[in-house]
Parts: structure tokens; sequence; C-alpha cells
């Protein structure tokens, strides 16, 4: 009993600094901004609530809806996109490089991640304009007879947002790919499958569990991102982040801006739970 | 070490912390005055540092000063428009105007309607220019410039970058259907709903300053609608095509001030720090700090400035241009809360 009640002891202090974190640093702080979505402006002063305005502004006013339904729209084609080239890319690097090459390839992989986010995003400015290196390289070969816009447009977020979550999805494939025994493969193909059946029926399953890490991770990280759209598309539509930006730095609305980021929660919380089965971040 | 020996290092610290202390100023700033060439003179003579932040926005200043414990924040340039809302917050301290070069200011620009709340001065005018249109003079007719309605002609769809502040644009697309900015209310909104949409569709994109003034640099775009003196001076080096122009429909003067925090803890050096700033030698330095350019308020900066730079600043023609140019609209919080939100239905059409 004794014995019991001293374990008990030491389990909850082992537990206790974790605890006080989650509770200092995320439970507090999420109460607050819930709280704070339940107030309401009036003319520049917030009133407490508790009032649900906010929230029924969000699903009735398009401008705001519409943030919701952009900032969706963005993170789909982006996680598809990067998963489409991030898996290919984790594969090269895990099966067909030579390993003594591997470090250095996954090196140039993760090369990106070296320049400052913001830097990088100003960079995709440059490159993309109409007097950039592309626009430049296609009139030049005569591929194009006048450049086309690409700069401050989705399309532009898009390429600015894919060149960065290839390199991460590259690195949770990647993690999860040489995990695999390559007895899986060697079986299959001793049972009579092709190359392609081995990638489509063995390992691409195998992998799924890093795939759905990977695009959560992207999910997350790309919906919540206010420098890319920003930067590279041209204010010309607004994301969930831009509108709480314009919230803050405009209005003082801290309430609307509280009912936006959790309204965002809320939508990765879904996510979460859509994939929370394949989810395995101790494959990282 | 001795407990007395203890004590007196502690006391020698204290102290140190103390005089370090008073020898500085804390300013919150726009980043003109992040200039060194702008603060070393007033740190030289008072033998002093001044630290800056620079913000963007009134909304994230007044954030700042919410979050940041009394005295820590001694002056605060703010936009001349907004100076009612920092007054209303109870952030400023009365400025004593007789100790101030007011009089020698352009007197449109003394701005007495935004300064001075109750007949109390809370805040004085440092420096001003015109939120009107810029444009690449080498790609653009500058006879179209003249009017408004090129704009919307068609003839530059897609060469327009819209300038992200809804207060001077709309006060333009205002302008541009015979409204006065001092008449822009909710009723006026829904007359400018459409030529705002119209303006967002010709355009390339809508930028903050220094996107825009990329996006002009580089070619991406030859107008600016909402630019002025102050994003095209700059670049003056670099492309001397880049001009602006106050159209026959006119422009906007946008004016930012000055003020002291009431919380303080050296309101005499802050005091210091407004003179030196609206002095001629610091209006003159203000004036072509280098992250942007502007008119001085007090006339007699022209003293300290070559004729290269009133060249570029214009001072010859300040007369015509501020007798047809408009106030920034100084909505009330609904109005301003319509104004905000035609603007993001804008941003999202």
């Amino acid at each position: 009993m004794r014995i019991e009640t001293r374990e008990r002891r030491l389990g909850a202090a082992l537990v206790a600094p974790a605890l006080i974190w989650t509770v200092a640093f995320f439970v507090l702080p999420f109460a607050a901004m819930v709280w704070m979505s339940l107030a309401h402006l009036d003319g520049r002063m917030v009133v407490p609530g508790p009032d649900a305005g906010n929230y029924l502004r969000i699903f009735t006013e398009p401008s705001l809806r519409r943030g919701i339904w952009v900032s969706l729209q963005i993170t789909a084609i982006v996680t598809v996109i990067s998963v489409l080239l991030a898996w290919p890319l984790a594969w090269i690097i895990a099966m067909r490089v030579p390993p003594q090459w591997r470090r250095l390839a996954l090196l140039l992989a993760v090369l990106p991640f070296w320049t400052s986010y913001v830097v990088r995003s100003y960079s995709w400015a440059l490159v993309l304009g109409e007097r950039g290196v592309v626009m430049n390289a296609l009139t030049g070969i005569g591929l194009l007879s006048e450049p086309v816009q690409i700069m401050a447009t989705r399309s532009a977020t898009v390429i600015g947002f894919v060149h960065f979550f290839v390199m991460l999805l590259t690195l949770t494939i990647y993690a999860n790919l040489v995990q695999l025994s390559p007895n899986y493969a060697r079986a299959a193909e001793d049972l009579g499958a092709s190359r392609f059946q081995v990638i489509r029926l063995v390992i691409l399953p195998l992998t799924l569990p890093g795939v759905v890490t990977g695009a959560f991770l992207t999910f997350v990280l790309c919906i919540g991102d206010y420098i890319t759209p920003q930067i590279l598309g041209g204010n010309n539509e607004l994301t969930v982040p831009q509108l709480i930006m314009l919230q803050l730095g405009r209005r003082g609305d801290y309430p609307m801006a509280s009912a936006l980021a959790v309204v965002l929660m809320a939508i990765v919380t879904l996510a979460y739970a859509a994939c929370a089965r394949w989810l395995r971040m101790d494959r990282l | 070490m001795t407990l007395k020996h203890t004590c007196a290092v502690a006391a020698l610290c204290l102290g140190f912390a103390g005089a370090a202390d008073a020898q500085e100023l804390n300013a919150l700033i726009w980043c003109d005055h992040a200039d060194p060439a702008l603060l070393e003179p007033f740190e030289t003579a008072h033998g002093v540092r001044v630290n800056t932040k620079e913000y963007e926005g009134t909304a994230a200043g007044l954030t700042i000063l919410e979050q940041s414990r009394p005295g820590d924040w001694d002056v605060m340039v703010i936009d001349a428009v907004d100076v009612g809302r920092a007054v209303e917050r109870d952030l400023l301290a009365p400025l004593p105007v007789d100790q101030l070069p007011v009089a020698d200011y352009f007197p449109q620009v003394v701005l007495d309607e935004n300064n001075t709340v109750d007949g109390v001065t809370y805040a004085v005018t440092e420096k001003f220019g015109y939120n009107t249109i810029a444009y690449n003079k080498a790609k653009v007719d500058p006879e179209d410039m003249k009017s408004l309605a090129s704009l919307w002609s068609g003839k530059y769809a897609g060469r327009i970058a819209v300038y992200d502040y809804y207060l001077p644009v709309e006060g333009l697309v205002g302008l541009s259907q015979g409204i006065a900015t001092a008449d822009l209310d909710a009723a006026a909104l829904d007359k400018i709903r459409e030529p705002l949409f119209a303006l967002k569709a010709a355009s390339k994109q809508v930028s903050d300053v220094v996107a825009s003034q990329t996006a002009l640099a580089t070619g991406e775009v030859d107008i600016l609608v909402g630019g002025g003196e102050w994003l095209t001076a700059v670049l003056h080096e670099e492309n001397a095509d880049l001009d602006w122009t106050i159209p026959e429909e006119g422009g906007l003067v946008w004016a930012q001030s000055l003020a002291v925090l009431k919380d303080s803890t050296r309101p005499d050096l802050a005091l210091e720090f407004v003179k030196y700033i609206t002095s001629p030698e610091g209006q003159a330095r203000l004036a072509t700090s280098s992250c942007y350019w502007g008119m001085p308020a007090n006339r007699k900066a022209e003293a300290h400035l070559d004729d290269a730079q009133k060249a570029i600043l214009r001072w010859d023609e300040q007369a015509d241009y501020l007798a047809r140019a408009q106030l920034y609209p100084v909505p009330d919080a609904a109005t301003d809360a319509a104004m905000q939100d035609l603007w993001t239905d804008m941003l999202q059409h």
C-alpha cells in the first residue's frame, strides 16, 4: 500500500512539470482567448460577454466566411501538391541514393530551412515577378511572348508554400521509409509482384503514417501562416490569419480576432480528428 | 567580502543603473525616426540615448502601450487623425504649446482639430505629405494622371497597385466621385463601394509600403494609388522617372504627430525631444529621413534643406498643393468600422 502511494506520488511529481507547463501555456491562454472571443467591440472599447455575435458574423459576413474558404482551398492544394512531390523525392533519397550520399541528399533537401522564412518569401516575390527569373527565362526562350502575372496571385502563395512544405514532408516520409524492412519488398517480389506493384501495394501503404503525419503538419502550419499569403498573395484574397491581423493591427478588435483564432483551432482539431488514426509522431 | 562591501557594491550598481536609466529616452516611433542622422544631434546635445521601437498602425501602437508598464515609453509618433483615440484612452500628456514653434508651421497642418481635445493640446504635427497618385512617368502619360478617372479607364488595368490603407484610398475614391473627405459617411460609403471594387479589379495588388515601393521600383506596376512623395522621394536617385501628382479632383494630406506619454518618467526630456523634432533643424532631418521623406510642418526647416532636397519635396508648390488637397477623413467609431468593413470586402472581392 505504502509502495503504491509512493509510486503514485512519484508519478504525479513526474507528470506535474508537463501538466503545469500545459496549463500555464496552453489551457489558460486558450481559455482567455475563448473568453475574449465572447466579448464584443462597442465603438473602440472592448465590452465583456458572453456574446456569440462574433461567431455569428464569421459565418454570415461574406468577407469573413470567404476567408475560411480561401484558407481551406489554399491549404488543401498545398498539402496535395507537397505530398505528390515529396513522396517520390523521399523514396529516391531512401531507396535509390547510395547510403554514403544520403546525408548530403538530405542536407540539400533541407537547405531552404536555413534561410529566414520572411527572406525566402521576399525572394520568391522577386523570382516570380514580371521581371523575375522565371518570366525572363520563359520569354527569353520564346515559350511566352508576354510575361504573365504569377506574383500577387494565389499561384504565388501556393508556390511559396510548396517550396517550404515539400522539404518538411520529405523528411517525415523519409523517416518512415528508412524504418521499413527491405524484407517486405523482397517477399512481395518473391510472390511475383512487379516493382510498381511493390511500391503501390506494399511500400506506399506502409508509409501512410509518415505521409499523414507530414500532411497534418503541413495543414496546420499552412492554414495558420500569415507571412506567405501576405507577401506573395498581393492582398488579392485574404486568408484567416490575414483577417486576424486586420482585426488586431487596424481595428483593435481583439474579440473578433480571438473568435477567428478559435475557429482556426477548431478547423485544426477537426483535421487532427480526421487523420488521428494514421498519425504516428513517433515515426518522425 | 563583508556585508558592508556587498552593500556598497550593490549601492554602486543601483546607482549606475539609475544613472543609465536617466540617460535614456524611450520612443515609440514610425521608421523615419529611427534614422541615426535624426537622433544623433539630440543625443549629443542632451547626453542621452534614444531607444526606439517602430510600429505600424495605430491599433498596434496602442496595443504596445497597453502591454507595457506605465512609464516604459516617453514619446510617441502617432497618425494625426488618431490622436483623439489615444486621448480617449488617457495615454497622452498635455503639451505646453506656447513652448513649441507652431507659429512657424504651414497653417493648414497645425491641425488643432486633431491634436487638441477640449481645448488641450496633446500632440503636435511634425511631418506631412500627400496620399495621391505616384507613377512612373516613363511608362504612364503624365497627362492621364491629372485626373483620377484614368484609373478606371481601362488603359492602365493590371498596372496599378493600391496602397493598403483604407482611409486615404477610400478618401481618394470619394474624391473621384465628388465626395469631400469630410462628407464620407455611411451613405457616401455606399456610393464609393462599386468604384472601389472596380479599382481593385483594375489593380494588380493591394500592398503595404515596402511591397508598393518594390512593385513601383521594379516595374511590376506603374501607378500607385495612395502614393506620394513619401514613397517616391527615397527612390529618386535610383529612378528619377518615379513621380507623383495631385489630380484635379484633389488628393489627401497625411500628417503625423508627436506626443508625450502621460506616464513618462522623464517628461522634461520628452518635451525637449518634441522641441528638437519640431525645431527647424530637427524638421529638416526628419523630412529627409532615410526611411521615407515628407514635408516638414515647420516652414523654417527650409533654411536647413538644400535646393535638391526642396525640389524633391516640391517645396515651392506647397501652397498650391495644400489648397487643393483635403484632410484625412476623421470618422467616428461606427463610420470607421463601416469603412474598414468596406475595405475588407474590397480585398476579398
